[in-house]
């Protein structure tokens, strides 16, 4: 076992970084996040016949939908090819002849484009952050503020499965498809899948332990974080009060959240040094 | 220093029930110019990757300087090395210069060698270019630049020469004669034999996963006993004087084309081939001693 040398994974980090950077992947997807955010703000409402930023609590609810799709979406494709990319193009076998191990090599990666995909999350959430501030009480800032962490988070998570996804596959084809089929599971069978379970039981088998088979989806984490600590939406969402109040808790949450993070990255540094 | 560079004891690779180096022992003593020459799945490019720890071994030891280059040492063990891998692939969206920053990062090698690097391999011009608008060649002299990053003591180059046209592989050589002078170990694959059997010093033959002869190209010929061609060149009757001169001794053919006459012979009858030649004076104009090229020594030990 070596120890790990952080300036290697600081090496590579800043190269993904600056890429996303330089080729302008950052900026489009800021603009997406702010584009979709501020018509979710001003025009969120207008079924209900009124135009114009309403309240915080109803936003985030509409952005946390929004969110479950387009971040895990776009955190998947940003990392699919992290790995079997370098494979495929032949730069992986010099990168590996430098004295740097594979283990700092995939967190290099990892924190390269995770730390792009924050940025273009901060940056675009954040711009609207800014535009709704003047409407916004401190409280509901904070609430903002924690929204767009938890929809870090989710990008983590789903990247950390793109890696995975990456070390595995064994070419660039069979990395997008994996990651397209990771993103249909988690973001519209999973829930599915549950809800089936739930009506042809009639919750008459292990109904307690529905509720916790959400953490076993991260988009689903994320939105029982943001869904719980939002009194006005907990309200919008009649089932939230069935939900166990072990769950309740954000540090727990944020715990399941972290070791979706962790989890996928370890098996794909474990299986990447074999 | 070591009195080897390069040390492999008892090397085997096995795929699943495919075993594709077979105990193969090398020894590469420091500033050679090494050869591994082989046709494609002879098992060169797997114990190119072993020794480069790209790869694990199955069974055997490769030390590179005294050290396993996947040891506690790796670090610094891989600083010595420069590696130039086959159809080098490098980052299209950064430009040559920061191509080279990257990998001196890499290696912790100070960034200022960079630019005397590109301009050693002719670059200096297209420094600031994306390397998506490199052709080939230039590619190449990228990659060649990046493996010589902080004064390798150990190269390691895969078919280096590939898309290389003819000036840039003669710049190319004219380097490599620079760093063996500068006691460069070099350690080269190439399909292309005509090229580097004037520029080894010592090579070896791998087949079916073994090293089948390891020597100099002299060597290898002499212990192949291939036939060596002798060349002359001379006017009328040239067929039958030498013919007559000849009688005797082991030739294998004689053959005329236009006024050259291409005679093969054993290796031990080129002595006296050449003191009876002597004697027919004025009537040759030219003689040359052809030996065999490494091309047909190669063939030699895989028939």
């Amino acid at each position: 076992m070596f120890s790990i040398d952080f300036r290697q994974i600081g090496i590579v980090a800043g190269k993904e970084f600056w890429d996303r950077i330089r080729n302008r992947w950052v900026l489009a997807v800021a603009l997406v996040f702010t584009v979709f955010a501020l018509v979710i703000a001003y025009f969120g409402a207008a079924q209900q016949g009124a135009v114009g930023f309403r309240s915080i609590d109803v936003t985030i609810a509409s952005l946390v939908s929004l969110v479950i799709y387009l971040i895990p979406l776009i955190a998947l494709i940003l990392g699919f090819d992290a790995i079997v990319g370098e494979r495929e193009r032949g730069s992986l076998d010099l990168l590996l002849t430098l004295p740097i191990t594979r283990k700092e090599l995939i967190l290099g990666k990892y924190a390269g484009l995770a730390g792009a995909l924050a940025f273009s999350t901060i940056a675009g959430f954040g711009a609207v952050g800014v535009i709704l501030s003047p409407s916004l009480s401190l409280d509901a800032l904070f609430h903002y503020v924690g929204f767009m962490a938890s929809a870090i988070l989710l990008g983590f998570a789903f990247l950390s499965l793109a890696v995975m996804l990456s070390v595995f596959a064994a070419d660039r084809t069979r990395a997008s498809g994996l990651a397209i089929g990771t993103w249909f599971f988690f973001v519209l069978v999973f829930d599915l899948l549950l809800l089936g379970a739930l009506v042809v039981t009639a919750g008459d088998y292990g109904g307690a332990i529905f509720p916790y088979l959400l953490l076993l989806n991260p988009a689903d984490v994320f939105r029982v974080l943001n869904v719980f600590s939002l009194d006005e939406v907990r309200t919008l969402y009649g089932l939230a009060t069935v939900f166990p109040e072990a769950l309740s808790n954000p540090a727990t949450l944020g715990g399941v959240m972290l070791a979706w993070i962790v989890g996928p990255l370890a098996v794909a540094i474990w299986r990447f040094e074999r | 220093m070591a009195s080897t560079i390069v040390e492999a004891r008892g090397v085997t690779k096995d795929f699943g029930s495919i075993q594709a180096v077979k105990g193969v022992d090398l020894s590469i003593a420091p500033g050679e110019l090494f050869g591994l020459i082989g046709h494609n799945g002879a098992g060169k490019s797997t114990l190119f990757k072993m020794m480069l720890g790209l790869i694990p071994l199955t069974s055997g030891t490769i030390h590179l300087d005294g050290e396993p280059i996947t040891g506690p040492r790796f670090r610094e063990t891989r600083r010595k090395i420069g590696y130039l891998p086959e159809n080098v692939v490098l980052y299209d969206n950064l430009t040559g210069l920061e191509t080279l920053y990257f990998f001196a990062d890499l290696k912790a090698v100070p960034r200022r060698e960079c630019a005397a690097l590109l301009d050693k391999v002719g670059l200096t011009a297209a420094a600031g270019r994306r390397v998506r608008e490199y052709s080939k060649g230039m590619r190449q002299r990228l990659g060649f630049a990046q493996a010589l990053l902080g004064t390798p003591r150990l190269l390691f180059l895969d078919e280096p020469t590939t898309g290389l046209d003819p000036g840039a592989i003669r710049d190319f050589y004219r380097i490599l004669r620079e760093l063996k002078g500068e006691g460069v170990t070099m350690v080269l694959t190439s399909h292309i034999l005509a090229e580097i059997q004037e520029r080894v010093d010592r090579l070896a033959i791998m087949e079916g996963g073994q090293i089948r002869a390891t020597g100099t190209v002299q060597a290898l010929r002499e212990a192949m006993n291939l036939p060596l061609t002798l060349e002359i060149a001379g006017g009328a009757g040239l067929r039958e004087q030498v013919s007559r001169a000849l009688e005797g001794l082991a030739i294998d053919s004689i053959e005329e084309s236009g006024n050259m006459l291409h005679i093969r012979l054993s290796r031990d009858a080129k002595m006296p081939a050449l003191t009876r030649l002597a004697t027919l004076g004025d009537t040759l104009r030219d003689l040359h001693v052809r030996e065999p090229s490494l091309e047909d020594v190669f063939f030699g030990y895989r028939a």
